[in-house]
């Protein structure tokens, strides 16, 4: 559900609170509902004070200062733009052909995304493994997911190659990929669902609209590929990564593993991870933070064993 | 004795008020994504126990973090659904010259189909021959089922905490 969504779901989840205060006992466990998501309102641009909820957003609109955001996207079209973003990826890093390492891939990280804050998205999510020695994964919008043999290479264990598909789990979740998109082709896109007329556009419009979809795949395509992520994104995909490890029962220091064995194989020369993410030291001094001292992580046999089985001749 | 009594009266009406406005309120949402897992419980761990499509009206009775719990959803099992599947908007799958009309003046109606969509697809891959979805098609049809996971997460000796 999407922000706005949330917001008013929320004045009139608080609302159907008031009216009814008579039945306090049996609607209990729903006002500690209301609670939680009313602190997750305030963190939002619109507020509510006692029962009279501000929407900041339509006062904006009647104000015409509106502008429309990458959150105003549905998750159908996050998933068009995802399709394309994936198949342009795979244009430069080619897929892995290896139905059992893919599936194997698929298995665990379908497991771990529905242990994410974002368990849902139009056509789920899907992994693939690429061929190429390059250390690098993506992340296209919607839930395609993809990660070089480079990058399972860095990966000794299963609780290692599960950090690295929750690190991308992360950035699906906080669509940042749909943030690499310039306001100005996002406002061009969106005013189109205005167009009036038959169930297909014409000509002309759609001239328009796949042209606004060129260069916003082209927008992410570039950011995943070249410039990468501000570090307050990959911090975020990290956190989120560990608390989906947390949740799942994997070990969370899979993720400082990965980084440790990553540092001693990146070849800052190359066109991979290391021109498109913060380098593994300042990333393992901002998760040490959070996961405290580093515990070897030690995986049972059988889920040893099937790693292997997998992935150990990638 | 009489106060107490009108007292009383009077708490029940309004009790009664409340539980008809709370009946009348109860929120309508629908189903955002092609397919929206219906979970016994408000927990990943939940058992899947029925399956929602894109654009499906369903009952919100009860929140509980990130999961809401829906009222025999299209007169399938009650279940808990994660917000992330779940939209307040009303999701017109086929929209028409008039729906185009309505959306453009409400924020309650979204229109399935429009903006970036299948027709925007293909016209991006009339002018880009070159970019080969095969592999893209390939990955959504690797399908995994609940039962695989389950038997993912036992056999890996796995103990899930559950979550939001």
């Amino acid at each position: 559900m999407d922000r706005s969504s949330r917001r008013n779901f929320l004045s009139l989840a608080c609302k159907w609170g008031f009216y009814s205060i008579g039945v306090a006992p049996v609607l209990s466990a729903f006002f500690a509902g209301c609670k939680t998501l009313d602190t997750l309102a305030k963190s939002g641009p619109s507020f509510q004070i006692g029962d009279v909820f501000v929407d900041t957003k339509a006062i904006a609109k009647e104000t015409q200062v509106v502008t429309n955001s990458f959150e105003d996207f549905t998750p159908e079209q996050e998933y068009y733009i995802g399709r394309t973003v994936g198949a342009m990826i795979l244009q430069k890093y080619r897929p892995y052909n290896n139905p059992k390492a893919n599936q194997y891939i698929n298995v665990m990280g379908k497991m771990l995304a529905q242990a994410s804050d974002r368990p849902e998205t139009y056509g789920g999510y899907h992994f693939l493994i690429q061929d190429s020695d390059e250390i690098n994964a993506f992340a296209a919008p919607g839930g395609f997911i993809f990660l070089t043999r480079g990058m399972l290479k860095c990966c000794p264990h299963e609780d290692a190659v599960a950090a690295v598909l929750a690190h991308e789990i992360g950035h699906v979740q906080y669509k940042h990929g749909l943030r690499a998109i310039k306001q100005s082709r996002v406002t061009s896109a969106l005013t189109s669902l205005a167009i009036k007329g038959a169930k297909k556009y014409g000509d002309e419009d759609l001239e328009k609209l796949t042209e606004t979809f060129e260069g916003s795949v082209s927008d992410i395509t570039k950011t995943l590929i070249v410039n990468g992520y501000s570090r307050s994104f990959e911090k975020q995909a990290d956190l989120a990564a560990i608390n989906i490890l947390q949740r799942t029962g994997y070990n969370p220091n899979g993720l400082v593993t990965m980084l440790n064995q990553m540092k001693t194989q990146l070849k800052p020369e190359r066109r991979d991870f290391a021109k498109t993410h913060p380098s593994p030291d300042s990333r393992l001094a901002v998760i040490k933070k959070y996961l405290g001292n580093y515990s070897t992580v030690k995986s049972p046999q059988t889920r040893q064993a099937r790693f292997k089985a997998a992935l150990g001749k990638i | 004795m009489p106060k107490l009594k009108s007292a009383l009266i009077i708490l029940l009406v309004i009790s009664l008020s409340g539980i008809a406005v709370f009946a009348v309120e109860q929120k309508m949402m629908s189903i955002q994504v092609k397919k929206g897992a219906v979970r016994s419980s408000p927990s990943f761990l939940g058992k899947v126990v029925a399956q929602l499509k894109y654009g499906d009206r369903v009952a919100v009775q009860d929140v509980k973090g990130s999961w809401y719990f829906l009222d025999r959803p299209k007169g399938k099992t009650n279940g808990w659904m994660h917000s992330s599947a779940l939209s307040m908007k009303k999701i017109v799958l086929n929209p028409g010259s008039s729906d185009v009309e309505q959306a453009a003046s409400s924020d309650e109606i979204t229109l399935a189909g429009k903006g970036f969509n299948k027709q925007v697809e293909n016209d991006f891959k009339s002018k880009n021959p070159q970019v080969d979805f095969k592999w893209i098609n390939r990955m959504e049809k690797m399908t995994v089922s609940q039962n695989q996971i389950q038997v993912f997460i036992k056999k890996g000796q796995l103990s899930p905490k559950g979550g939001e």
